[in-house]
């Protein structure tokens, strides 16, 4: 066995791991919020309460209709999605013409409010969820135990991610979507219904959010408040990246986890801060982010 | 195709000839209701309400007049509060050069976040004064000077310029109103100073006033630094009058809370974020005895300002008068 | 028919405490506020379940005294320490509130004492765990019911080293708060002949602590003490399930841990943690028939109340003990010193005493939770593992450094 700074390499590795799977969330979040950004030129604020949105639907599911962790995997995020599309139609629609601002203030409202309706009604401890059986355990992967839920989230998350991309970048759906977004009246002329697309992509672009809320249900604590603070450092995360890849999002998301991983092992007490301080730097290097174009 | 967010807010048709009387008169209504309000309002709230409203103009002057919104400037307000409460309570610093202490580190924290979060316009600004005010408060957290989450108690008040003993509520009352007033009317002079048009031809058209030879960074981060170094005198005197420094102060909801202040008052007026504080500190102060509802109530009312009331409080009063505020 | 009799038996407790002689029955009215987190982290511990169990209090003593007139105000301090003191300024200064009650956040019951001891009024605390409020920062005008961390730290340190856990790994949160619960604890188990052999610091609301659990693990150390609070505690057990901490032999010690944390993990995950508190809703019949009143008071069903709670209604009931004797709640600081005189008895907590220095003293209870084959019904979370005497369980009166102890 070899030590790197000190550190036995097998303990480095696992570190390494583990940053993966973190940034798994990373990755998600700032994809879906990528997608939203992408389309309707709106900084979703409400995504982190949309991601504990997801993690409570998981949890309301199982205890009243006795719904489980695979369906929920999906119907939670569909239910979440039709809340957003709801959303999107009642209100962000009317604030396109406006400074993109008022997007960001306006879902930084709802962000408070769905927060504080969940903290009314469920309190602010948190609500136990059960991981699904076939998921309990771990691998033995020689210098380290791999829980098996952890691998399924990487496996889940990259999946998930790369589906988004491919449909985005290399269909005909992902075509009208760029060209919607560069040129909406001339995709319009096309026969394309554009208000449409919009409210689409933006319960789409939710339903990531809330899937990320369930993979994180039985391994966090599902709480009113598990989404406020992991949003700050997401958007920090898409600053790094520039929002305007959605590659970008996803190899920064990862990128960032395995970094603050690491940070975990050398300078536990620099771990929250480290992505911010790493946001500065690349600032002062790159103003557009890593995957960026100077808008 | 896009509008400004204080063009939004501020579009009454306005003659040349208003201006003349109108903020002036609101100034003197103003200086007047605070002068007698003492006596009939809970002096403690009151002085809150003050250092919040000088708080939101500082924030005001940034979004309303440099089209920049920063979500974050609890750092400045925070981190002054933290120096303020600390000179004056360990190093014995009277209460005058503790809130210039506090205001001092204020400008130059602004000087330093500023530098950085004027690289990026936009919604990528908001995040970036976002993410590095939430740096600096895992910073306050960590560190042992601000006492975790007990904060700095007990902070003396002091006696100013070692005369004035402001233990005193209405001294201290006096105090706060004059510092408020200074600042209030600093911001006044800065938004029709030159450097104020210069600023609001910025915020209409950055890549214009590019071309006509302004060097735009320059303007935007001195707006920033002004901006930082007022809310650092804004959380300052709060340290004093309060005497507590604490979290709060410094952690991201109180970035959400300054900004919901202007837009309720009215963003891009001159006297619309000290309504808006006053409704905001009277909310939180009222319904403190309702309880569990605060965010909630908190999150609908920026829903409802965003999508009925853009101009705000103040700014439909001005638009309905067809004066200037 | 036996929930008749408990309730019966536990009137009669109350009225032996407070039965008063005719002669006495002038008008004395008081008025008591509680000040608590309705709307955010700690409204589970404390919060509305507070105010009912002030509730409780109140309408228990009236019974016995009905020449004392009780009014009741609430309010939320949203764990800010301006909002906090800004409320307790105006119910002291134009409400005439006499009492504050509660505040869980150490931040804002700090400043509320100070206040009380300016405007000569009466802070008693339940839900604020610091040790400085009977420490450093101590005044005549407060009194610190229900826990402090000094009393965690030493409870569950000391009784884990004794029943064989001696080697220990922290992970502490990297805040003052943390810090003060690693050090006391660090400070019991070397006293009693066990070994620290690391600990890491992690920053407040981290998300995932895989990694900090593997350090743990590779550390194997027996006990692994939790010197954090909340969702961080919570998260660390749950990936201590999931990397198989716990059935590779290695133990968690929750060092500040309520029932409703153990309650958002599952028994499935959180049994075998351990864990002290001063007060336990299934310990006694006694406790058991209060739970059920205040669940109707509280209407919730479900909910079972906190230590937190639980010290809110023994506070109200020995302080209203004290204005009835006094016949005026006027002087908070005689008020407190006439509380210090008399020993405490209600049917929560027994027979107690308040230190010189506002602690009050009174029996802990080292727990630990059950697995879900033990449970039996719903909120039964913990069997008795030791009573820790009221004589140990409090930092001894001469380590406080209380000015009103040495000088």
């Amino acid at each position: 066995m070899f030590e790197i700074f000190g550190i036995p390499s097998q303990a480095l590795f696992s570190q390494l791991l583990i940053g993966l799977i973190n940034g798994s969330f990373y990755a998600l979040l700032s994809l879906g919020l990528a997608v939203i950004f992408g389309m309707l030129n709106i900084i979703n604020f409400t995504h982190g309460a949309q991601y504990m949105l997801g993690a409570f639907a998981a949890f309301l599911l199982l205890q009243y209709t006795g719904i489980g962790y695979w369906p929920a995997l999906i119907v939670a995020p569909v239910l979440v999605g039709l809340i957003g599309m709801a959303i999107e139609r009642t209100m962000l629609q009317w604030l396109y013409k406006l400074d993109h601002l008022y997007g960001l203030l306006l879902t930084f409202g709802l962000a408070l409010i769905i927060e504080g309706l969940a903290r009314n009604y469920y309190g602010s401890a948190g609500l136990p969820y059960q991981m699904p059986e076939a998921l309990v355990g771990g691998y033995d992967l020689g210098f380290m135990r791999l829980p098996i839920y952890r691998a399924w989230v990487i496996v889940a998350s990259l999946t998930v991610c790369l589906a988004t991309w491919f449909v985005i970048e290399r269909t005909r759906l992902g075509a009208y979507l760029r060209a919607a977004t560069e040129n909406p009246a001339l995709v319009r002329a096309f026969g394309i219904n554009v208000p449409r697309m919009i409210t689409f992509t933006y319960g789409f672009g939710v339903a990531l959010a809330a899937f990320a809320g369930v993979m994180a249900a039985p391994i966090y604590n599902v709480s009113p408040q598990m989404g406020s603070s992991l949003i700050i450092v997401v958007f920090a995360v898409v600053v790094i990246g520039g929002m305007g890849s959605i590659m970008g999002a996803i190899v920064t998301g990862f990128g960032l986890g395995v970094i603050e991983g690491l940070t975990k092992v050398f300078f536990p007490e620099a771990s929250n801060t480290v992505i911010f301080v790493i946001m500065a730097i690349v600032l002062l290097v790159r103003p557009a982010g890593l995957f960026g174009r100077r808008a | 195709m896009e509008q400004s967010v204080a063009a939004a807010t501020v579009t009454p048709p306005v003659s040349s000839s208003s201006r003349n009387w109108s903020e002036p008169l609101a100034f003197a209504i103003m200086v007047a209701a605070l002068a007698i309000a003492p006596l009939y309002i809970y002096p403690m709230f009151l002085m809150q309400a003050l250092c919040f409203a000088l708080f939101a103009c500082a924030f005001n002057l940034l979004i309303g007049y440099g089209g920049l919104l920063s979500f974050g400037h609890a750092l400045y307000f925070g981190w002054a509060s933290y120096l303020a409460a600390h000179s004056a309570k360990v190093w014995g610093f009277p209460p005058e050069l503790a809130i210039l202490t506090g205001t001092l580190t204020a400008a130059v924290l602004g000087l330093v976040a500023g530098s950085l979060a004027i690289r990026r316009q936009g919604i990528y600004f908001a995040m970036i004064t976002l993410a590095l005010a939430q740096m600096m408060f895992f910073f306050a957290l960590q560190m042992k000077f601000t006492g975790g989450e007990d904060g700095i108690q007990a902070v003396p008040r002091g006696r100013l310029f070692g005369l004035i003993d402001l233990a005193d509520t209405f001294n201290m009352y006096v105090t706060v109103l004059l510092i408020f007033l200074a600042g209030f009317l600093l911001i006044y002079r800065i938004i029709h100073s030159p450097f104020g048009e210069v600023l609001k031809a910025i915020r209409e058209n950055e890549p214009r006033a590019i071309s006509l030879g302004y060097k735009t960074d320059r303007y935007k981060l001195l707006a920033f630094v002004l901006s930082a170094t007022l809310a650092g005198l804004a959380g300052s005197t709060k340290a004093i009058v309060l005497q507590i420094a604490s979290l709060t102060d410094v952690d991201w909801p109180m970035s959400g809370e300054v900004v919901l202040m202007a837009l309720v008052g009215g963003l891009g007026t001159v006297f619309g974020p000290v309504a808006g504080a006053f409704v905001i500190i009277a909310m939180q102060t009222y319904l403190a005895q309702v309880g569990q509802w605060v965010t909630v109530i908190q999150g609908a009312i920026f829903v409802i300002c965003v999508l009925l009331f853009r101009r705000g409080i103040i700014g439909e009063l001005a638009a309905y008068l067809r004066i200037k505020l | 028919m036996k929930r008749l009799v408990s309730l019966s038996a536990f009137a009669a407790l109350l009225m032996t405490g407070t039965v008063q002689s005719p002669a006495q029955a002038q008008q004395v009215s008081v008025k008591i506020g509680v000040m608590s987190d309705m709307s955010s982290l700690y409204a589970d511990i404390a919060g509305p379940g507070s105010t009912a169990a002030a509730k409780l209090a109140i309408a228990d003593f009236a019974k016995a005294n009905p020449n004392v007139k009780v009014e009741l105000v609430s309010a939320d301090h949203q764990n800010k320490a301006d909002v906090g003191s800004g409320v307790v300024n105006k119910w002291y200064d134009t409400e005439n509130v006499d009492l504050v009650i509660d505040v869980p956040n150490s931040g804002v019951a700090l400043a509320v004492s100070q206040i009380a001891a300016t405007k000569n009024k009466v802070f008693i605390v339940s839900g604020a765990a610091a040790s400085d409020l009977t420490g450093s920062k101590c005044n005549a005008n407060t009194v610190h019911w229900t826990y402090d961390t000094w009393m965690l730290a030493n409870g569950t340190g000391k009784a884990l080293v004794k029943t064989g856990g001696d080697t220990w790994f922290f992970l502490t949160a990297d805040y003052a708060f943390g810090h003060a619960l690693e050090r006391d604890t660090a400070a019991a188990v070397e006293a009693n002949g066990g070994k620290v052999l690391g600990k890491v610091r992690h920053p407040l609301n981290t998300n995932d602590f895989s990694s900090f659990l593997l350090q743990a693990q590779t550390s194997k150390a027996k006990v692994i003490g939790l010197a954090n609070a909340g969702g961080d505690t919570i998260n660390s057990i749950k990936a201590g399930a999931e990397f198989g901490i716990v059935k590779g032999g290695q133990k968690f010690a929750g060092l500040l841990v309520f029932a409703s944390d153990v309650n958002a993990l599952g028994l499935a995950i959180a049994q075998g943690l351990t864990l002290t508190e001063t007060w336990y809703w299934d310990l006694n019949d006694t406790n058991r028939a209060w739970t059920k009143r205040w669940q109707t008071e509280r209407a919730a069903a479900g909910k079972f109340p906190t230590m937190v709670q639980a010290g809110v209604y023994s506070g109200v009931t020995h302080y209203l003990k004290a204005v009835a004797a006094l016949k005026s709640a006027a002087d908070g600081k005689a008020v407190v010193a006439q509380m210090k005189k008399t020993p405490t008895d209600d049917p929560l907590f027994g027979k107690g005493t308040i230190r010189a220095d506002g602690r009050k003293i009174h029996d802990a209870y080292l727990l630990e939770v059950k697995s879900p084959a033990e449970s039996k019904h719903p909120g039964d979370f913990y069997k008795l593992k030791a009573t820790i005497p009221a004589a140990e369980a409090f930092r001894p009166l001469k380590d406080g450094n209380c000015p009103l102890v040495s000088g």
